[in-house]
């Protein structure tokens, strides 16, 4: 909920500037004259580290594509270029898959927030909209860059995705081939993925940033006691528990930046790969459609949604699942028919369904992962059916999945849910 | 205090992850050490001496051997450069690949990233693991990578090793139980590990360069970067004072 600012610069040239365009006024607008309430905790830290990932990507970015050479013949060598040979290609390259792995963990825990927060109500359903788009096209963006280097797990993994399209009735067999440009994927699939990862989904993403950012001032920013601090203005006509984002959340939120630097740097100085989970060793080997990699699994982030298709024995189910796991978020607004918004007042049930939901999401992408077939052998012995226990753990944990979401109508829209009474003001912790 | 908490439950994830990702193959450690210049030196006196020959490393070059491994130009040229490349040139085998597929079945892999994609481990271990078996074309096995087509040139190091199988089970081939050296070689099991290891850290080395400097800078710049959040947390308990 940002307030007017107008700023009148007293020197001329600014002066005749900002009457033609009001630059100095919009930014203070947004800053100073933001409002956030003064109650933020760690958990909302999330969204700027998200912005300033994506500045990360968009950066890195340009600068791995002045050595990029998109096609099948070139592109797994230019990798190597750009980590030998380039300068500081290393670190740029690393910068920017790091990134990748650390914007999905961001976003992952911005969501989180809102779930618990209730950041999705009234009158934010369109701030969590935008927020779902933003984080479909990241999955697009995401899977197309992981296809770029073109190593073999680039190559089985372009080529299992985009199979899925497979399932679609009637023309199934041929949207594959379009999609493709070919076959299976070769030069024509890279170099139009190319096109998407660094032109059109940036642009799709970017311009989606600046309307969940333009809805969110709109509305004002939700807290972690879900109290609207509009409600309650002092007599200078600012939230009595607002506080200007700028100098306030900035200075804070710097502080955030950081730690999460801290952590990003020692990913990226000492472990860069973390063991195969953001850079899999099968990725170091070219693309080869020759051979199968003994595992054909996605990264780390989309392990979860990958498991709900894997443990479905019927593709077009499989792919109809994993379609309704994304769906179902973006319905959550309208799912949820409860009026108290803070985990903090929520019934017991919202408190252990959320949790819950958190876990299984958890052990859905250790079974994407592959983890669960390390792990039945060394529980349940050598001789254990492993299809069998895997099926059926990760179908119990699909429907959990799904149940969390109908749990969330039925507990909410039948009134079985008892909250506490929410406080008028926001509650800050004794410092 | 609850934000110091939650940073480091994540950083306890993220390094018990790492921890739980490095053991993972289940082979004996390599304990191969790029940032020993000395056995860098010495593994790529092997690689030179015994891999070059059919093996490539198509993403490295002479010259960036020479300055990451702290040799002349002369030293380089002279002792591990016997295909008659030019410094700048990446290390490229002189057999021919076509060649090669005829006599081995299977072009023999480039190695600029074996590392990178099997790990150490898996590589250390696979030089432990040949023996003699009359039964392949080359004479060779492997206990690591069954039916590899690559004959041993290290046997002259390490010795030959026979298998000792284990007694079938009915209904199933029988496998191998332990290696044992049956001819000594010219080093013994301590130097032959040495050896390996030697060569696992040159390759390693070869599979990422940049990881020399990676190290060597990263802690300066989490130094930079715990100096920076330091201030940035002074400053924010400042502004935030008037907050209440």
């Amino acid at each position: 909920m940002s307030e007017q600012v107008t700023i009148r610069p007293r020197n001329r040239l600014l002066a005749w500037i900002e009457e033609r365009l009001p630059i100095l006024s919009f930014t203070a607008s947004h800053t100073t004259g933001y409002y956030a309430p003064k109650n933020f905790n760690v958990m909302y830290y999330f969204g700027s580290l998200a912005l300033l990932v994506l500045v990360n990507q968009i950066v890195t970015g340009i600068f791995l594509t002045m050595n990029y050479n998109p096609s099948a013949a070139g592109a797994f060598a230019s990798v190597e270029y750009i980590m030998r040979d380039v300068e500081w290609g290393w670190l740029i390259r690393y910068m920017h898959e790091v990134g990748a792995s650390m914007f999905f963990i961001v976003v992952y825990l911005h969501m989180f927030r809102g779930l618990m927060y209730g950041s999705y109500k009234k009158p934010r359903e369109l701030v969590w909209l935008l927020g779902m788009l933003i984080f479909l096209v990241l999955m697009a963006e995401a899977f197309m860059g992981y296809v770029l280097p073109w190593g073999n797990m680039s190559f089985w993994g372009a080529k299992v995705i985009i199979s899925l399209f497979s399932a679609v009735p009637v023309i199934g067999n041929d949207l594959v081939t379009w999609i493709m440009g070919d076959f299976f994927p070769a030069d024509a699939t890279l170099n139009r993925f190319f096109a998407l990862h660094v032109v059109a989904l940036p642009l799709v993403l970017l311009l989606l940033v600046v309307l969940h950012l333009a809805a969110l001032h709109e509305v004002g920013s939700n807290n972690p006691d879900g109290v609207e601090i509009k409600q309650k203005k002092g007599p200078d006509g600012h939230p009595l528990d607002g506080i200007p984002f700028h100098p306030y959340y900035t200075v804070k939120d710097l502080f955030g930046v950081g730690i999460f630097l801290l952590l990003c740097a020692f990913i990226i100085f000492f472990e860069p790969t973390v063991g195969g989970w953001f850079l899999e060793h099968d990725n170091y080997i070219p693309a080869n459609n020759l051979v199968t990699p003994t595992e054909i699994k996605p990264v780390w982030y989309f392990t979860p949604f990958y498991a709900i298709l894997r443990v479905i024995p019927s593709k077009g189910f499989g792919v109809l699942a994993l379609l309704a796991s994304i769906v179902a978020l973006f319905l959550v607004p309208w799912l949820d028919r409860g009026k108290v918004k803070s985990i903090r007042y929520r019934g017991t049930g919202y408190k252990v369904a959320l949790t819950i939901f958190a876990i299984v999401f958890v052990l859905l992408g250790s079974i994407g992962a592959g983890k669960t077939t390390e792990w039945i052998p060394e529980i349940f012995g050598p001789n254990a059916d492993l299809t069998f226990i895997e099926n059926t753990f990760g179908r119990i944990l699909t429907i959990l999945y799904f149940g969390f979401f109908l749990f969330l109508w039925a507990y909410t829209y039948f009134g079985w849910e008892k909250t506490k009474p929410v406080p008028d003001r926001v509650t800050v912790a004794e410092h | 205090m609850h934000k110091l908490k939650t940073f480091c439950v994540a950083l306890a994830l993220f390094a018990s992850m790492g921890i739980a990702c490095a053991q993972e193959g289940g082979y004996p450690e390599a304990n191969a050490n790029i940032a020993d210049r000395a056995s860098l030196q010495r593994g790529a006196r092997l690689f030179f001496n015994y891999c070059v020959g059919c093996h490539s490393l198509e993403y490295l070059r002479y010259s960036r051997i020479a300055e990451d491994l702290g040799l002349s130009e002369q030293q380089v040229m002279d002792n591990l450069d016997f295909t008659g490349a030019k410094f700048g040139d990446p290390v490229i085998s002189s057999m021919p690949a076509a060649d090669a597929e005829k006599w081995f079945g299977k072009a023999p892999p480039d190695l600029s990233l074996e590392v990178r994609a099997k790990g150490a481990d898996w590589v250390s271990a696979y030089l432990h693991s040949f023996y003699l078996d009359p039964a392949r074309p080359v004479g060779w096995n492997n206990t690591v990578f069954p039916n590899a087509s690559m004959p041993f040139p290290l046997w002259e190091l390490q010795g030959v090793q026979t298998a000792v199988m284990a007694p079938a089970r009915p209904g199933e081939e029988a496998a191998v139980e332990k290696l044992e050296i049956k001819q000594p070689g010219s080093m013994d099991p301590q130097q032959y590990d040495q050896a390996v290891r030697d060569l696992t850290s040159f390759l390693e080395y070869a599979s990422e360069p940049a990881a020399l400097k990676r190290t060597s800078m990263g802690a300066w710049v989490l130094i930079y970067l715990a100096l920076f959040t330091f201030a940035a947390f002074l400053l924010k308990k400042e502004y935030w004072k008037d907050v209440h």
